[in-house]
């Protein structure tokens, strides 16, 4: 049997093997968008994005039975909240009890630590928030997230925006998130209503999940649903790769400390076992 | 007395008989037991120490609330510096009339979700709408037990948005708010003379801070001429919107009472305070 | 317990019977609550007085509640279980929406309050509960239920402390009982109609003025709510507060 720790880096991996979900934050909104699967054609498309309460939800990759556990716990949490206090759950007590369950599983023998990474957003009395949730139960809240295949590539669009985001318009928000998600696509697929899915909430509206027609306004927004990383981008953005590593041995160097959100941090969750995310991302290339 | 632990206190058998188990009003009092297992297990069937009115009334920047400061035990005056208002994080009051030992369960339960509150919050999340909902469902959970907590509670302060609580719970989890909110006798006593200077939220705004502290203060008289289990020594809540600040004064003495033979009060018998 | 005692201290009749000692976990808090189903809308309407015995809680304690899916639902009675019941009502809907993602029916919302009550059948919630709302060809429905589940689609009822003050003339103005055709000259019932809004919201005011005129827990405010298919909005109208 492997150890524990081992088991915990392959629940990282699964991660990756999952499709791209990304969320960006304003000063007034998160939108989460996230790449939809068939096994196969006959199948029909994996859920990726499931609401917990009217002021929160999910984006998932890994696997998703785990993700209906963890988001089945947080909408009790949130249940109780509003039973007993009358009051919506706050984003960090919704994210620290998820952490606190799946360190568990990291230190106890007999079990598996959760095979799914999270993005956790919504908006409560302080603000519109945006967590990774990873099954090493570590929690770092962000401005702008990827995790599953190929999310590098999003996360290094992101980078490039990064000063645009806080204060963008909705709209504008849910562009740069299906940009971002557009750039996670391998180059024979494009963005559809079938295999996108976009969600919101915000100061003026709550958690809503825009699937198939639904999602239609939203990817008329696109100039090309098809990946348009192409050649000219293509320099700049190994010049910005490769500086990202360093700064992640930074940042894991520093053993996480910060708490201001940060996109630069944010590749600190995939230090050490970069190379998969890497390689992929190189496929993108021509 | 007898000194072994699981009788400490009570009047030792020898010396004075047999334990009365009519005193806790056991249900098996008829049943001729001394020993300590077969004592039943008990709920609350009635308030030991008590405190009693709590009254508050809102104003058109604030609440005011008073209760006095102590504690009865039947007619007895038990204690006589027992503060019932009791701040809870940086946007509530709340005051409690009703059985003492049931008051200091509930400081207990307030100061751990104070305590845990601070934990992860960066913020004071202690809303007094929050409060007000979670007691009334520790109430309504309690009664639903058969094991209430014997008190009525008045809450008073600020939601999320820093609009004005003021919400009353009694002991079967029944919540209500009013711009006037009193109680036990301080219902029958305080609330005619409360719902005269307001009745409505429309009349809130006609009624100014000093009015509203002299009302109180004029509540808090009456109250002390007229509930045999009260006091002339409380604490005063005032609540101000504008600068979102709750301050409790312990020790107000109520002011201006007459004790003299009603023949020699001019006005007695017409309207005065 | 099975016990001697004297009447009053005073007395010298002795009174041999168990005597009643416990805690009375329920209480009467007042209030009447009325709906009524036109073709296609439905009331909710409430007073907004809360009492407890002669003395009065609240002038406005709103106890009608609109909670989504255009469902209007109230329960009157006992204050305490009254908001238990429309909490655990608005957890459930919550559930139901994350399990079918679909609008939840107000047939369906009946069976599931009659589970709930019949839930509690050995310590039931003290409450009358009415719901409102529009059924799938669009017309105005009402349910009710007694405080162990019992329930019944109805085109109107009134509950709570003036529902028979109120009953007798709801079936006489919503449902035209005793009343014949005049041209009929006394031998042919008058036909029901589906009432008006502007008929509707009349009649509710007026059996409530009255009810207040009757009933001491009655009265302070009247607060209605109305259900269409365009959604839920809610009229206020102030009843004498004596």
């Amino acid at each position: 049997m492997p150890s524990i720790a081992l088991l915990t880096a392959y629940a990282i991996e699964a991660i990756k093997q999952g499709s791209a979900a990304v969320g960006l934050v304003s000063k007034t909104h998160v939108v989460l968008a996230a790449l939809k699967r068939n096994a196969e054609e006959l199948g029909s498309y994996q859920k990726k994005i499931i609401k917990v309460d009217d002021h929160m939800g999910v984006a998932l990759a890994g696997l998703a039975p785990d993700a209906r556990i963890l988001s089945n716990y947080l909408r009790q949490q949130a249940m109780s909240s509003k039973m007993v206090f009358n009051r919506p759950l706050s984003l960090s007590k919704a994210v620290h009890s998820i952490a606190d369950k799946a360190q568990e599983n990291t230190q106890s023998a007999g079990g598996r630590p959760y095979g799914v990474g999270l993005l956790v957003a919504g908006y409560d009395d302080s603000g519109a928030h945006l967590y990774e949730f990873l099954p090493s139960g570590s929690v770092l809240e962000y401005v702008g997230a990827a995790i599953g295949a190929r999310s590098q590539a999003a996360k290094t669009f992101m980078e490039r925006k990064l000063e645009d985001f806080p204060d963008a318009s909705k709209e504008q928000l849910i562009e740069y998130a299906l940009t971002a998600l557009r750039d996670t696509l391998a180059q024979d697929k494009e963005l559809n209503s079938a295999n996108t899915t976009v969600a919101v909430v915000g100061v003026d509206q709550d958690f809503t999940v825009y699937d198939d027609d639904d999602v239609e306004p939203w990817l008329n927004l696109l100039d090309s649903l098809a990946n348009t990383r192409n050649t000219a981008l293509k320099e700049e953005d190994d010049d910005e790769d490769d500086d990202d590593n360093d700064g992640d041995k930074a940042a894991s160097a520093e053993g996480q400390t910060a708490t201001a959100p940060a996109a630069g941090a944010g590749d600190s969750s995939d230090s050490g076992t970069q190379p998969s995310a890497e390689s992929e991302s190189m496929d993108v290339d021509p | 007395m007898n000194h072994d632990p699981f009788h400490w206190g009570r009047p030792s058998a020898d010396t004075y008989g047999e334990y009365n188990y009519n005193i806790a009003h056991a249900s098996n009092a008829d049943r001729s037991t001394s020993t300590n297992s077969e004592f039943p297990r008990m709920h609350t069937q009635q308030p030991m120490i008590t405190g009693t009115s709590v009254i508050a009334i809102k104003y058109n920047d604030g609440i005011v609330m008073a209760a006095d400061h102590m504690g009865s035990f039947g007619s007895l005056m038990k204690l006589d510096d027992l503060q019932r208002i009791i701040p809870v994080g940086k946007s509530a009051a709340v005051g409690i009339s009703g059985d003492i030992s049931d008051f200091q369960y509930l400081e207990r339960l307030l100061d751990d979700l104070e305590i845990e509150d601070s934990y992860d919050m960066e913020s004071d999340n202690l809303k007094a709408d929050y409060l007000s909902e979670y007691l009334t469902r520790v109430m309504y959970n309690r009664r639903s037990k058969m094991n209430p907590l014997w008190n009525a509670i008045i809450v008073a302060g600020f939601d999320g948005k820093g609009e004005l609580v003021l919400k009353h719970v009694d002991l079967l989890g029944v919540s209500y708010s009013s711009p006037t909110l009193a109680t036990g006798f301080g219902n029958h006593l305080a609330i005619p003379l409360l719902r005269k200077k307001v009745d409505s939220e429309e009349d809130v705004k006609k009624l100014s801070k000093e009015d509203a502290i002299q009302t109180v203060k004029d509540c808090m008289k009456v109250l002390f001429y007229r509930d045999a289990r009260s006091w002339n020594k409380y604490s005063l809540c005032v609540i101000e919107k504008s600068t979102q600040s709750i301050e409790i004064e312990k020790d107000v003495a109520v002011e201006g009472m007459r004790w003299d033979f009603a023949q020699h009060i001019t006005g007695y018998g017409i309207p005065q305070l | 317990m099975q016990k001697a005692v004297p009447t009053t201290e005073y007395a010298n009749e002795i009174r041999n019977e168990p005597i009643e000692h416990r805690f009375n976990p329920y209480s009467d808090n007042g209030g009447t609550i009325l709906g009524i189903a036109g073709e296609d809308f439905a009331v909710l309407a409430g007073d907004t007085r809360q009492t407890t015995g002669y003395s009065i809680n609240s002038r406005y304690e709103p106890k009608v509640f609109s909670v989504g899916d255009n469902l209007l639902l109230s329960a009157n009675g006992f204050a305490g279980d009254a908001t238990q019941l429309v909490k655990v009502f608005e957890n459930r809907l919550k559930w139901y929406h994350f399990n079918h993602n679909k609008k939840l029916e107000t047939a369906s919302a009946a069976r599931l309050i009659q589970h709930m009550l019949y839930g509690k059948r050995f310590f039931p919630y003290y409450v009358h509960t009415i719901i409102a709302g529009l059924d799938k060809d669009g017309k105005g429905e009402i349910y009710s239920f007694d405080p162990v589940g019992s329930y019944e689609r109805e085109q109107c009822r009134a509950g709570g402390a003036a529902a028979s003050l109120i009953m007798p003339f709801l079936d006489n103005q919503v449902n035209f009982k005793n009343q014949m055709d005049p041209a009929s000259h006394g031998t042919k019932k008058r036909e029901v109609r589906y009432l008006t809004l502007d008929e509707v919201i009349q009649l509710v005011r007026d059996a409530f003025t009255a009810a207040t005129e009757r009933h001491i827990e009655v009265g302070d405010g009247l607060e209605i709510l109305i259900v269409t298919k365009e959604g839920v909005r809610t009229e206020y109208f102030p009843l004498k507060k004596d």
